[in-house]
């Protein structure tokens, strides 16, 4: 028994542990790639300067707006023969007569505000069209929320399993010593003196049980972090680094493990505790 | 010192174990509680050191309303009661000396004045030679000795016996007897419920005669009243 609840906060504490490092890692990710979600208005080519300017006015007024740059249709074909290199010398024909629009671009104070504020620019007079993330960011932060929301909910569901076995365990200690409990009540002894011991034994079995999942998971992490750190040198993603990320993940891991010890010894006092 | 008034017990099950209790427990008093079985006798010693809890009415105790009493405050109440029961209620991996021990360590006294107190215990209750050893090598009589002496060994007001003699056969009874006699020669005053007729028809003492949750005789220096 007392095998059986050390390895379930064992367990548990290994899951949250994975869990919290893929959250803690992908929630990283999402801000990185949030910082450079932005929206791009194409100004319709009818629109004269007037217009235009009117048209980045009422932008600049949105709700949720935080930069909005101009970029002036010139500088926009400058930006993509650069960005095309030697083939984009062909383009240079188009510097006389330019098929781009001008363009508004606008940074939004939050990154998950990005869709609705681009739907209200698409209302206004004067848009030819407007671009952003193309739906990626969306699904990435779906795919965040629906995962954490799953792990979440396993998560409750091993953190009372591993309460309940270790509450099963003290119970057994508690009954055994039941006789000794009787009499200590009967004389006088108050309850947190008789508490005390099982609180300390709920205490042992949490932390016993968040050594493994401490170990296991930081050693995975220092090897996974070696492997896949270089392959992503290249990318603008970066993993959380090694110090301090493992040492706060320890810490929130031993005080779960001893949170559900005490949680559990709470619970199964309690009931022999009532007077 | 201990005063009950319109006191009535009717437990979850519908039974009505005190069904208007009144009566006043001078200091140094010793009473018998007497009557049938199922009559309500251990309920009424029960509500003394609140194990049970009246369903309505006042139980004073040294000027303590019970009712009134919080939770956290009944261990310390329960420090200035001696319990004793017809099973003694020993923990049998202990020997005489750490049962009576037991009782101060557990509210947590000074070791030098357990030591004292609890030779002086056993010395008074006749087991000072018997200390190291273990329930289970004790005569019946010696076992509840034992229990006498953890009930007193924090030197209570009062102490509460339920059938103390219950188990016993009579001579070892009489022994028994002799040291509550003791105890309440010292001042202490004794709450004992108990069907042994000689006894009660013998070392006289005040008799409350409990029938049906009712108190239907209160009696200084009275007879058991039953046939036995
Ligand atoms: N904890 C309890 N729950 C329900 N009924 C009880 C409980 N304790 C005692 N009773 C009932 O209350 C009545 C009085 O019991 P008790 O006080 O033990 O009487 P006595 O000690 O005189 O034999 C009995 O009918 C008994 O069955
Ligand atoms: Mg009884």
């Amino acid at each position: 028994m007392t095998f059986a609840s050390v390895s379930a906060v064992t367990v548990t504490l290994l899951l949250v542990g994975v869990f919290f490092v893929i959250m803690m890692n992908l929630n990283n990710v999402a801000t990185t790639i949030e910082e450079d979600v932005e929206i791009r208005v194409h100004v319709d080519v009818a629109a004269n300067e007037q217009d235009r300017e009117a048209l980045g006015e009422q932008i600049t007024q949105l709700a949720g707006v935080k930069t909005v740059q101009f970029s002036p249709k010139d500088k926009e074909l400058d930006n993509l023969i650069e960005s095309l290199g030697t083939e984009g010398e062909a383009f240079k024909l188009f510097e006389q007569d330019n098929p781009l629009n001008d363009v508004f671009v606008i940074k939004t104070t939050e990154p998950t505000d990005t869709m609705e504020v681009a739907e209200e620019i698409e209302a206004f007079n004067y848009v030819a069209t407007v671009k952003y993330g193309q739906g990626k960011i969306e699904q990435l932060f779906k795919i965040i929320n629906v995962s954490r929301n799953v792990g979440l909910a396993l998560i409750v569901g091993l953190l009372f399993t591993a309460m309940f076995l270790i509450s099963n365990t003290i119970k057994i200690t508690i009954v055994a010593r039941r006789r000794e409990i009787e009499i200590m009540r009967l004389v006088g002894a108050t309850n947190s003196f008789i508490r005390w011991p099982f609180f300390l034994e709920g205490l042992w079995l949490g932390i016993l049980g968040s050594l493994v999942p401490i170990a296991a998971v930081s050693s995975a992490y220092y090897y996974a972090y070696g492997i896949i750190e270089p392959k992503l040198k290249d990318h603008f993603i970066q993993l959380i680094e090694f110090d301090p990320f493992v040492y706060q993940l320890s810490a929130i891991l031993i005080i779960m493990g001893a949170a559900i010890g005490i949680w559990g010894s709470l619970m199964s006092v309690r009931k022999f505790l009532k007077v | 010192m201990i005063e009950m008034q319109d006191v009535y017990k009717t437990y979850r099950n519908g039974v009505t174990a005190a069904n208007g209790l009144n009566i006043k427990i001078d200091a140094g008093e010793f009473l018998y509680v007497v009557g049938p079985s199922g009559a309500g006798k251990s309920t009424f010693i029960k509500m003394m050191y609140r194990e049970v809890r009246p369903t309505s009415g006042t139980i004073t105790i040294n000027g303590v309303n019970l009712s009134k009493l919080r939770d956290s405050k009944v261990p310390l109440l329960r420090r200035n009661i001696g319990v004793v029961f017809q099973d003694f209620k020993l923990l049998n991996t202990l020997n005489v000396y750490e049962n009576v021990a037991f009782a101060l360590e557990v509210i947590e006294e000074q070791p030098s004045y357990i030591k004292k107190r609890v030779m002086e215990t056993l010395e008074l209750v006749g087991l000072k030679n018997k200390a190291r050893m273990l329930p289970t090598e004790l005569s019946g009589g010696e076992q509840q000795r034992v229990s006498i002496a953890r009930s007193i060994v924090n030197a209570p007001k009062v102490v509460i016996a339920d059938e103390p003699t219950g188990n016993l056969d009579p001579d070892t009874s009489w022994d028994i007897m002799n040291v509550f006699e003791e105890i309440n020669m010292r001042g202490t005053t004794i709450v004992m419920a108990t069907h042994n007729k000689d006894i009660v028809n013998t070392i006289k003492h005040r008799v409350v005669a409990i029938e049906g949750g009712r108190i239907a005789r209160d009696q200084q220096k009275g007879d058991y009243g039953y046939e036995a």
